[in-house]
This record gives structure tokens, sequence and C-alpha cells, in this order.
């Protein structure tokens, strides 16, 4: 499947990240490339095969669903880029 | 008389309890080669009052006799482990000055054993890369033939040169599709990545969750396994990481390897092959033998299709995983007018070119249309690679291969810069390992013919590190090769 512009655009938005115009062109060409290599994947024959998400075949295990390490809003604040009475500020998204 | 920084984790240990040295005098030894080998670019943050401080309690330790099991070692970390109260930023721009609140489970289960912090270690950035050159704190020079300026590996490779230069007496790392192995291979230092859920993940920067797994980098074999010892672990914090017992790993070694069989994968010997590698592993195979181990020719048919699977689910998951950067909780932040504009001009200054490669791939094979064709695609082929070391492992204990396809590479490779592939290549050995979730040990075994560390991997079972050591002791002890000093 070969990419062209306007896909590596919409992958782009969709990864919240901007191409610069001048560099469209290599992306798209460099995606072509990867995507000619991993495309050998299609000659290995998976009918009857399940995908493998986790190596571990183990149930995962689950805690009680209790507050365990609450009350730090401060801490977890410390590192925020703009912070203003006790939360995150972020740009205006209602009109 | 050798200096103290040369010595390994364990001879530094005999030294601290025999009173040759204090620990205050052993850190303040690493801090002035940390400062006399600041070229090397494998420290993005030195923390040595931290490091003196925690000597000083040491040394109260050894004097009333409450000595933990790695008390007084100076270990560099890693900057893809969150530390508490320490910078730690992946050496993406993303996480400038980011200062955690909270330490990793692993690093601190270290600091619990008595080590001690020199400070964090150069990555190629989130630990996408095999040569240290992603990093937006720049490469890293590889202390062997340091005129020659040499990349060190990937992505753990301020790791490796901080150990190969003795700038550190050991240090953790984390190995995706290599990231342990590799670098220590190229900077002939000795690094183990556990067997997936091993270690737990908590407080390392994630960058592929199924495949991301901690481990040491160290001088020696017996110095892995200590480390491994206190890393290792069930942590409730990590709902992968697994309940298993954690034997004494240091019992395996020197062990006998009479009768082991030793698997050797006839797909990693490609025609083509860089011929000093192939002697290198011939000779690994001949040691193991003349031990007495019996050697048993296997197969893993898949294996030529791993590098292809693992860049369809790295990035699938990083893409995933790096969602989280969007200027709103910590690090970078760009405005814009609005929030999109904000996330957007965020990640396009805060991430590099590779890590944006690898989030743009991973975003396209997730995407709706592709997912089936490519992600679902890979997850089968990957059963399929694991289920080759599964049908392998009924013939043989442990596999021996090469850990890299060649020796160090000049900073700076123009084939490696032009196709981004020509990088991958470099995990050739390693990904398989990291897909199948297994235990892989590198350790240096000889030198090219012009002077530069090879390496060669142990591959086990599943949470059978013991018996990789166990064959790693034997191939040390007899393959004389000389580190650093």
């Amino acid at each position: 499947m070969a990419i062209d512009r306007q896909t590596v655009n919409r992958v782009a938005f969709l990864a919240r990240l901007k191409i610069d115009d001048d560099k469209i062109e290599a992306t798209e060409e460099e995606f072509n490339k990867i995507l000619n290599w991993v495309e050998q994947l299609n000659e290995v024959n998976t009918d009857e095969v399940e995908p493998l998400s986790a190596v571990n075949d183990l149930p995962l295990i689950c805690r009680e669903d209790n507050v365990t390490e609450g009350s730090q809003a401060d801490k977890i604040l410390a590192n925020a880029p703009m912070a203003e009475y006790g939360y995150f500020v972020v740009p205006k998204v209602v009109e | 008389m050798e200096k103290i920084t040369s010595l390994t984790v364990h001879e530094t240990l005999d030294g601290l309890k025999n009173k040759e040295f204090t620990a205050t005098e052993l850190t303040a030894a690493y801090i002035k080669e940390m400062e006399k080998r600041r070229a090397l670019n494998a420290y993005v943050l030195e923390t040595p009052e931290h490091a003196l401080k925690q000597a000083e309690e040491a040394d109260r330790r050894y004097r009333d006799g409450t000595a933990r099991v790695l008390e007084g070692i100076p270990l560099g970390i890693k900057d893809l482990f969150c530390t508490k109260d320490i910078r730690t930023t992946a050496c993406s721009r993303i996480l400038d000055g980011f200062v955690p609140p909270y330490e990793s489970t692993v690093t601190a289960n270290l600091f619990a054993a008595g080590a001690s912090c020199l400070g964090k270690l150069n990555l190629d950035e989130f630990a996408m890369g095999g040569s240290n050159e992603t990093s937006c704190y720049g490469p890293v020079v590889n202390p062997w033939q340091e005129e020659r300026k040499l990349v060190p590996g990937g992505s753990s490779g301020g790791s490796a040169a901080a150990v190969a230069a003795n700038i550190c007496a050991a240090a953790t790392g984390t190995d995706t599709g290599g990231s342990i192995r590799q670098p220590s291979a190229f900077c002939g230092v000795t690094g183990i990545k556990p067997t997936y859920g091993r270690c737990s993940r908590y407080g390392i920067v994630a960058f592929a969750s199924s495949l991301d797994q901690a481990g040491p980098i160290a001088k020696d074999v017996r110095d892995c396994a200590l480390l491994l010892n206190v890393m290792a672990g069930y942590d409730h914090r990590d709902s992968t990481s697994v309940k298993a017992e954690v034997p004494d790993f240091t019992k395996a070694l020197g062990q006998s390897v009479k009768g082991l069989k030793v698997g050797i994968p006839a797909e990693y010997r490609p025609a083509g092959l860089n011929p000093e590698i192939a002697a290198c592993w011939d000779r690994g195979i001949e040691i193991l033998k003349s031990a007495g181990a019996e050697i048993v020719n296997i197969s893993l048919p898949h294996t030529k299709y791993a590098l292809a699977v693992y860049y369809i689910i790295a990035p699938a998951e990083a893409s995933s995983n790096l969602a989280r950067y969007d200027g709103l909780r910590y690090g970078l932040r760009v405005p814009g007018e609005h929030l999109d504009n904000m996330y957007i001009n965020t990640r396009s200054a805060g991430f590099g070119k590779e890590v944006k490669r690898r989030i743009m791939i991973g975003t396209y094979v997730l995407s709706a249309g592709y997912y089936d064709a490519y992600y679902l695609k890979a997850q089968k082929v990957r059963r399929l690679i694991r289920d080759d070391f599964v049908q392998a492992f009924n013939r043989c204990d442990v596999i021996l291969t090469p850990t890299a396809p060649t020796p160090a590479f000049p900073i700076g490779d123009n084939s490696m810069k032009e196709n981004p592939i020509n990088m991958w290549l470099n995990d050739v050995f390693t990904v398989s390992v990291n897909l199948a979730g297994l235990p892989g040990l590198s350790l240096p075994a000889g030198l090219s013919g012009d002077g530069l560390p090879l390496g060669l991997q142990l591959i086990g079972r599943a949470f059978d590190e013991e018996t990789v050591f166990k064959a790693a002791s034997a191939i040390e002890k007899e393959c004389g090769f000389e580190r650093l000093k």
C-alpha cells in the first residue's frame, strides 16, 4: 500500500505532530520504504495463529479498589508547566 | 596498585568489608574519574553530593555492622528510571526539567540494598535507537579507542560506556529490542535482560510495554548476578511483574556445564555474517564443548521476520505510551491558540526525529483500516517466533549466538543516517528475545581485528536466568577478555 501526502498529514494529526511542508515528501518516501519492508510478513501463513499480545500467559493480578496514595495534589502539580488554584491550566476549550 | 574504580562490584564489596577503603573514599574516587571523563558524555546529570551523602550512611553501617548487600556501591542510573527528586528526562526535550516525586521500583530496590547514585546516564531518546545518537544531550563516545569516536551502542549507551570507562561501579539499563545487550557488546561489558516480568517496570519511562525490561550492565557476570538479585522481584505496582521466586543467581556461577545442551541456531549464521563475529561465536562454542557441554544444532525458522514484527509492535506501543506527553501535566509546553495547537506545537518541538518517526509508524499501524493488516499480523507472527523458542528449548537448555552483527561503528555513520532500517538491523540477533519474553545475556568474548570488543549472547528459558548465568560464567572464565582498567 503506497502512502500519499494526504495520509501522512492525517497520521500526523492523529499523532498530534506537525510535519513541516518541506519535509512531507521525505517523510512520505521513508514511510513507504518502511512499510514495504514490513510487508515481508505477508509471506508468513498465519491463518490458524492467535495473536500474541502478552508473553506471560498469566491472569492479571487485581488489587482491592482502594485509594492507595491519595491527597498529593501539590506533588502532582509541581511538574505542571501551568497550574493555578490546585488545577492544571489548559487553553480555553469551550467558547 | 589497580585503581579502586577499576574493581568489580564484588571486589569492591570485599574491599569495603575488609576496610581497605571507605565508601566515602571510593565515592570520591568515582566522582573524580567521572569529572575527568566528561568528554565521553556518558552522564547527563551528575549527583556527587547525593552520592557522598549515601556514602556517609554506608560507612556508618560498615562501622556498626548493619551493612546491606550492595552497601556503598556507587551506581550510574540510566535516565529512563524515575529517581525521586532527581531530574529524569529520558534524554528528550519533552521531559525538560521533569523532577519525579517518586522512585522507580528497581532503583528503590538498589538503594534499599545500600547502593548509591552517582548520576543519570545518557541514552537514546526514550530508548529509541541503537547508537545513543538520538539523545537530546548528544551522542556518547565509546571509551574503546576513544580517539576514533565510535558509538557505544544503544539505547543504554551511557550505561555501557560508563561501566567500561570505570566511571561507575555498575549501571542500570533497560532493553526493549537489545538496548542492554548490544551496547554491552560494543563496550566490552556484561549485561542481562531478564525474563519479561522479572523486574518491575514501575517508574521506568515507558517505550513498548510488552517488551521493556530492566536489567544490570556491569563489569563481569558475577556483578550482573549480584545486581539482578536485588533488582528482581514481584511488585504490586506493575501488573505484569510476575510472582516468581527470585533465586540467588550467584549460586549458578562456576557450576559445571557438563551435559548442558547448548543450542546453536542455524538462522543466526546467514551468508555474509561478519567473519570476525562468526569466529568469536565459534570460539564460544569450543569453550562450552571443551567444558563438557553438548552442542545441539537448532532452528528458529521465523527469525528473519523478527525485526519487521518488532518495528510494528514497538512503535504501536510507543505511539500509545507517548500520547501522555501533552504539555499539560509535566515537561515542555509550547503555547497554542487552541488545545490541539498546543498539543501539536509541544509535541513537534519536544520529540526528536527518530521518536516522531516511530510515533508516526505506530499511529498508522493502529489506525482504522490498517490494524489487521499490520498490527494484528505482527502479533500473530510474534506468536510463531515465541513458539520457535518453545520448540527449540525441547532440545536444548540454553542458546548461544552473537550479540550484534558488527563491532562498534563511528558516530554519524552515513549508511545508518540515510536509511533508518540499516540502524535497526543492529538488533537482528536480539529482538526475538524480547518478542518471546526470554532472558538474554551479553558478555564480551573477544576482540575484532582492529581491537574492538565483540559480544556473545546466551538465551535461556523463561525464568531460567540461572542456566544463562552458569553458561556465561563458563565462557567468561576461559575467554580471558581484558576489560579497560
